[in-house]
C-alpha cells in the first residue's frame, strides 16, 4: 500500500530545480484537507502547471489514485525530468511536458480538465527576471508577484471542465482578494483552504470552482456596476479571519 | 509519452491554424504495461479525437483500432482492451512531434515532449 502523499526522501533533485518547500507543503496539505471532496469529485483529468520536483503531482496522484489521468508541465526541462524520477520512485504515473504554462495543450484540453493545481512563481521581483530558464522560473513573479499568475488564470479558466476545480498558492503580496474578485467576474466561487504564516511568507491556498450564483452575478455586473461593491463586501466577509487582507484593501 | 498525450497536443506556433494532429517521427517506441480500468476508458473516450488516435497507433505499428467507432463499442471488453493498449501502453520514448502546417519539429526525449517555442514563434 502506497503512502498518502509523496515522501521527501523519494523526491528527486537537481541544482536547477526548486525543492519542495513550505509553499509546496501548504499546497499538498490543502489537497489532503480536501481529500474527501476530491475522491467524491472523481476527476478524470488532472493537471499541474509548473510541477518543479514533482512533489505536488505525485502527492495528488497518491491522494486521488490511478483512476484519473495526470499531466504535469514545467518550463524548466530539468524539472520535468526530476518530476518523472519522483513519480517513478512512488510508483505513480503522470505524463510530463516541457512547456510554458499549458502551451500546446490549450486547444485540445479546453473544458476537459477536472482538477488543476498550481504553485506559481509568486515572489515579487523585477519584471525582467520573469520566465527565464532554470530555477529562477520557479519563483520570479514580476510586479507584486502577479506576472505569471495573471497569465495562468485565463488559461485555467479555459481548461477547466464544467465541474473543474483549481487549487492555487498565493502570497499576501499577490493581493489574493483581488484575484478572487477577478475569478468571481469569470463565474468562480473561491475559498481559502489553508493559510500558513512561515518565517518569511504569508501563504494562502485558494480553491476556485465554477459557481452558478457567481456566474449570474458576473453577468449582472456587466449590466450593473454597483454589484461589484456588493461582491467585494461578500468577499471580505469571507476573510474575517484574515485581518491583513482587510488592511490591504483599505489601502486601495 | 503515451498516445493519450499525443492526442492532447497541438502545434502552438503563432499563426498556425491547423496544428493537430502532430505528425510522429519515431526513433524508439516502448510498451509499458498499465492496469486495465474500463471505467477510466469510458470516461476518457468522449475526450479523445478518434481519428488522430487511430493514425498515431498505426504510425507506431499498432493496427487493431477500427477506423470508425460507435459509442456502443464501449460495452465490449475486447474493444476496450485495444483502446487501452493504444491510449496508455504505447509510448513514444525518442523521436519528435512535427507541426503539420510548418514542419517544425518538437523533440521527444526520454518520453518527454518539448513544446517550448523560440522567441519568434510566440
Amino acid at each position: 500500500m502506497s503512502s498518502r502523499i509523496a515522501q521527501i526522501r523519494l523526491v528527486s533533485s537537481h541544482p536547477e530545480v526548486y525543492e519542495p518547500c513550505d509553499d509546496s507543503f501548504a499546497l499538498v496539505d490543502a489537497l489532503l484537507a480536501d481529500r474527501k471532496n476530491l475522491l467524491e469529485h472523481q476527476p478524470t483529468l488532472c493537471l499541474e502547471l509548473g510541477c518543479g520536483s514533482g512533489y505536488v503531482i505525485t502527492s495528488l496522484a497518491l491522494i486521488v489514485g490511478q483512476e484519473a489521468h495526470y499531466i504535469a508541465t514545467d518550463i524548466n526541462p530539468h524539472a520535468v525530468r526530476v518530476a518523472r524520477e519522483t513519480l517513478e520512485a512512488h510508483g505513480v504515473h503522470a505524463e510530463l511536458i516541457t512547456t510554458n504554462i499549458a502551451s500546446g495543450l490549450e486547444k485540445r484540453l479546453a473544458g476537459l480538465v477536472d482538477v488543476i493545481v498550481v504553485n506559481p512563481p509568486y515572489v515579487p521581483t523585477p519584471e525582467d527576471e520573469v520566465g527565464h530558464e532554470g530555477i529562477a522560473s520557479a519563483w520570479a513573479g514580476g510586479e507584486n508577484g502577479r506576472s505569471v499568475i495573471d497569465k495562468i488564470l485565463p488559461v485555467a479558466d479555459n481548461l477547466l471542465s464544467e465541474k473543474g476545480w483549481l487549487y492555487m498558492v498565493t502570497l499576501t503580496e499577490n493581493n489574493p482578494s483581488e484575484i478572487c474578485l477577478q475569478m468571481k467576474e469569470k463565474g468562480y466561487a473561491s475559498r481559502i483552504i489553508v493559510q500558513r504564516l512561515t518565517e518569511e511568507e504569508n501563504l494562502q491556498i485558494i480553491k476556485f470552482w465554477r459557481d452558478f450564483d457567481s456566474q449570474l452575478e458576473a453577468k449582472g455586473m456587466v449590466a450593473n456596476k454597483t454589484v461589484s461593491s456588493r461582491v467585494m463586501e461578500s468577499l471580505l466577509s469571507q476573510f474575517h479571519i484574515m485581518p491583513f487582507l482587510r488592511g490591504s484593501n483599505k489601502q486601495q | 509519452m503515451r498516445l493519450l498525450t499525443h492526442n492532447m497536443l497541438s502545434s502552438n506556433i503563432k499563426g498556425v491554424t491547423n496544428g493537430f494532429p502532430l505528425r510522429i517521427e519515431i526513433e524508439k517506441v516502448v510498451e509499458k504495461q498499465v492496469d486495465f480500468n474500463a471505467d477510466f476508458l469510458r470516461n476518457m473516450f468522449p475526450k479523445i479525437e478518434w481519428k488522430a488516435l487511430v493514425g498515431a497507433a498505426r504510425t507506431l505499428g499498432y493496427v487493431e483500432l477500427p477506423e470508425e467507432v460507435e459509442p456502443s463499442r464501449l460495452d465490449s471488453e475486447d474493444f476496450l482492451r485495444k483502446f487501452h493498449h493504444a491510449l496508455l501502453e504505447l509510448h513514444l520514448e525518442e523521436g519528435a512531434l512535427v507541426c503539420p502546417e510548418t514542419g517544425r519539429r518538437f523533440p521527444v526525449s526520454k518520453g518527454i515532449p518539448n513544446m517550448l517555442l523560440h522567441e519568434d514563434e510566440v
